[in-house]
């Protein structure tokens, strides 16, 4: 595979998956991100522009830009710009959540708790989402107080910050979300996107996530649907399947990894398979540590032997971390389900 | 209370269950319901609906609510236990409310306000049968088009039309009484008196201050009765709320009944300054319209008899109409019967009508009827028309006069 062509094929969210590799993207990135970092707002903004000309469509840059823009109290430009990336990528929870939260700081609620409703139906154990969204009931429930007891509130209580979102992808599962969220930035400190936790010594979770369990109670239960055993021992074998291709990956057990392949696999830049799984042993053989979990998992029976996964992947190795829609054709094949297809995006 | 209080308790665990309700189906929004009995049918829903489980509905037709008044404190204290209902288990209805430990004004208004929810829904649960009539209205004048019954412990104001002599229900209203209650003795006591009353004046809004609202129509406090009981204090008024609320608590007044700017506005479309009666109860008695009759008819008996005894010019017999405790102006029992003697003395004929006869029963514990009728005298020597106004109390199973006197 080569990786211009890669890259052309799914722009998005492969430049994230194998952002290291477009060193020019991260590069540049990188520069903002220390800018923000160094409380450099305006520079961050000229670089993030910088960046953006060459490629406007980029969602991480776009992103920061966001986040630039709502450190330097521009917030109706930060609208515009997380807004319309909540346009342009649906399926990505981080600019709801962000525009969330500056409609929060509006004092525009009931917009708020759309924005917030949209990031938890496209990812209903998305953590931050789940706080910010309790917070702002409770500022509602505040403010309908306020006009029932003829009080006003707004100085006495301490209101608590609602969650910025600084990373596009990579923290919106509850189970890894904690870690992450246990000392949340101060809203007003430029945080950029921190560098991943390397934890080599910690096994990769071979398990989905347990939203549920870890979440507060107080949390919404994800939709029944997205329990990963669905229906009948198709989908139970095929789920098996997945969770155990993502464990050998994570594993780095490069050989158990290609073994979930089919014969016939489809490769996805039409590059023959050796070449294929030379590409991909190299790129899973690096140094480092890498995790691999997946959730949501959706199955779709096609017939006895033929079966469409569809989940979302979380990726998190030494300098990346993140989450991606995923869909996998698997076919049964002297009993075992392989991947005949691999293709990003659900 | 049961209803309301199992609604509450659960609102109290809906910590839990809440957060739940928002990942239901959204179901079409119901259609807001807008009645002219006020919003206790919508408030009704509310508890009925988190009674259910049923929040996100419960939070739409608490909007909804709103959308009607928007002023209406109640309705957004509701709104702020459902909301805080997602975040956090709450203890008490509206207990989320208090957002400073000993906050004593949040503590009161919230009492206040779930005071006000109990009221509320008791008066449109218990709403009087058609076929009963408040015992007080024994008889309206025919141009008496409506009469004003008022129950304290309900918190509820409710409107009859006069309909041939009968009482018909129109409507009820929340009001707001005195802070400390009802039966008024004193000047500045903070209650609302017990008693028959009429309506004395009306007061457009222009000329008064916003506390006020859309107007006031005082009454006669303090009657005769009153006086002769030794209560003083002036100025009760049935008015209005002031703009930024829709209704005040039930005991919030310095003795006023106070309604919302609505309900004021139709109800003073009703009143007669001079006639409309105003009857203050604690608990209102009702009648069936048979024993209503009944009780009507055997008054009016008595009262036909002491005409007849008067134009008779046998004092004995017209003195038996009187009780021992009469008292009018200078008279008390023994002076009036001998100023009736000295007159009588004089006479050779009497002739006496009562016409336009209304009769209201005092409510409460002292059992009298107000007796207001057009007296035409005419006699040998002296003619004279006049409204008159009698007190009549129950001795021995007897009707009689205890007060007489222009009205």
């Amino acid at each position: 595979m080569t990786l211009s062509r890669f890259l052309s094929v799914c722009s998005l969210v492969l430049a994230l998956v194998f952002g290291v590799f477009a060193s020019a993207h991260a590069d540049s990135i990188q520069d903002v991100n220390r800018l923000m970092k160094q409380g450099q707002h305006g520079q961050a903004l000229e670089q993030v522009d910088k960046h953006l000309a060459g490629k406007p469509k980029d969602a991480q840059g776009r992103f920061l830009k966001g986040l630039i823009l709502t450190e330097l109290n521009r917030s109706g430009e930060a609208i515009v710009v997380f807004q319309k990336l909540t346009e342009d990528y649906p399926e990505l929870p981080e600019p709801y959540n962000n525009l969330a939260v500056i409609y929060a700081q509006q004092k525009q609620y009931e917009k708020a708790k759309q924005a917030l409703e949209m990031a938890i139906r496209t990812h209903p154990a998305y953590a931050t989402a789940h706080e910010n969204l309790g917070d702002i009931y409770a500022r509602m429930a505040s403010q309908a107080y306020d006009k029932a007891l003829q009080i006003d509130s707004s100085n006495t209580s301490a209101q608590t910050k609602l969650s910025m979102i600084r990373d596009l992808v990579g923290n919106r599962n509850a189970a890894q979300a904690r870690p992450a969220q246990a000392a949340p930035a101060p809203e007003a400190k430029p945080v950029a996107a921190r560098p991943p936790e390397v934890k080599p010594a910690e096994p990769a979770p071979v398990e989905p996530p347990k939203a549920v369990e870890a979440a507060k109670p107080v949390e919404p239960k994800p939709e029944p649907k997205a329990a990963p055993l669905a229906v009948g021992s198709t989908s139970a074998d095929v789920a098996r399947a997945v969770q155990s291709w993502a464990a050998a990956w994570s594993k780095k057990d490069v050989k158990a990894y290609l073994g979930h392949y089919a014969r016939d696999f489809k490769t996805p830049g039409g590059e023959s398979r050796a070449k294929w799984e030379a590409d991909r042993t190299q790129r899973i053989d690096k140094p480092g540590a890498i995790s691999v979990t997946v959730d949501d998992v959706r199955i779709t029976p096609e017939g006895a032997d033929r079966a469409t996964a569809r989940f979302r992947q979380h990726y998190r190795s030494a300098t990346l971390k993140t989450a991606s829609g995923k869909a996998l054709v698997l076919v049964r094949q002297d009993g075992r389900w392989l991947i005949q297809q691999e293709r990003i995006g659900r | 209370m049961n209803v309301l209080r199992t609604a509450l308790r659960r609102i109290a665990v809906a910590g839990m269950t809440a957060t739940l309700a928002l990942w239901t189906v959204a179901q079409p929004v119901a259609q807001p319901h807008y009645s002219d009995s006020g919003p206790e049918p919508m408030l009704a829903r509310v508890f009925e609906l988190i009674e259910q489980h049923r929040w996100e509905q419960a939070l739409e037709q608490t909007d909804a609510l709103l959308r009607g008044y928007p002023t209406f404190r109640l309705a957004h204290l509701i709104r702020g236990d459902l909301l805080l209902a997602r975040t956090r288990a709450l203890t008490a209805f509206g207990a989320g409310g208090v957002r400073k430990v000993g906050d004593k004004l949040a503590e009161t208004r919230i009492a206040d306000l779930r005071e006000e929810a109990m009221v509320r829904l008791r008066a449109y649960r218990e709403r009087p049968k058609v076929e009963y009539v408040p015992r007080y209205l024994l008889q309206l004048r025919n141009d008496q088009k409506h009469a004003v019954v008022v129950d304290t412990q309900k918190s509820r104001l409710y409107l009859y039309r006069n309909e041939g002599g009968t009482p018909h229900f129109v409507a009820d209203y929340y009001i707001s009484q005195g802070k400390l209650g009802a039966e008024k003795m004193r000047e500045g006591d903070q209650r609302t008196p017990i008693g028959v009353y009429h309506v004395t004046g009306s007061l457009p809004r222009q000329k008064l201050t916003d506390f006020y609202g859309s107007g006031a129509f005082p009454i006669s406090y303090p009657n005769d009765w009153d006086r002769r009981m030794g209560r003083n204090g002036h100025g009760i008024w049935l008015h209005g709320t002031p703009s930024d609320t829709f209704s005040r608590p039930p005991k919030a007044s310095d003795g006023c009944v106070v309604l919302a700017n609505q309900d004021l506005d139709a109800l003073g479309r009703t009143l007669q300054v001079g006639l409309t009666p105003v009857i203050i109860s604690n608990s209102i008695e009702w009648l069936s319209l048979d024993d209503w009759q009944t009780e009507r008819n055997s008054l009016l008996a008595r009262i036909e008899e002491w005409r007849q005894d008067w134009e008779s010019r046998d004092v004995e017999r017209y003195a038996r109409h009187y009780s021992r405790k009469f008292q009018a102006e200078r008279f008390d029992y023994q002076r009036w019967i001998e100023h009736k003697r000295q007159v009588a003395a004089g006479k050779t004929w009497i002739k006496v009508t009562a016409g336009n006869i209304s009769m209201f029963r005092n409510p409460g514990k002292e059992e009298h009827v107000v007796v207001t009728f057009e007296q035409d005298y005419r006699s040998n020597n002296i003619n004279n028309a006049m409204k008159k106004r009698q007190y009549w109390i129950k001795e021995d199973g007897l009707w009689k006069i205890v007060h007489e006197g222009a009205a």
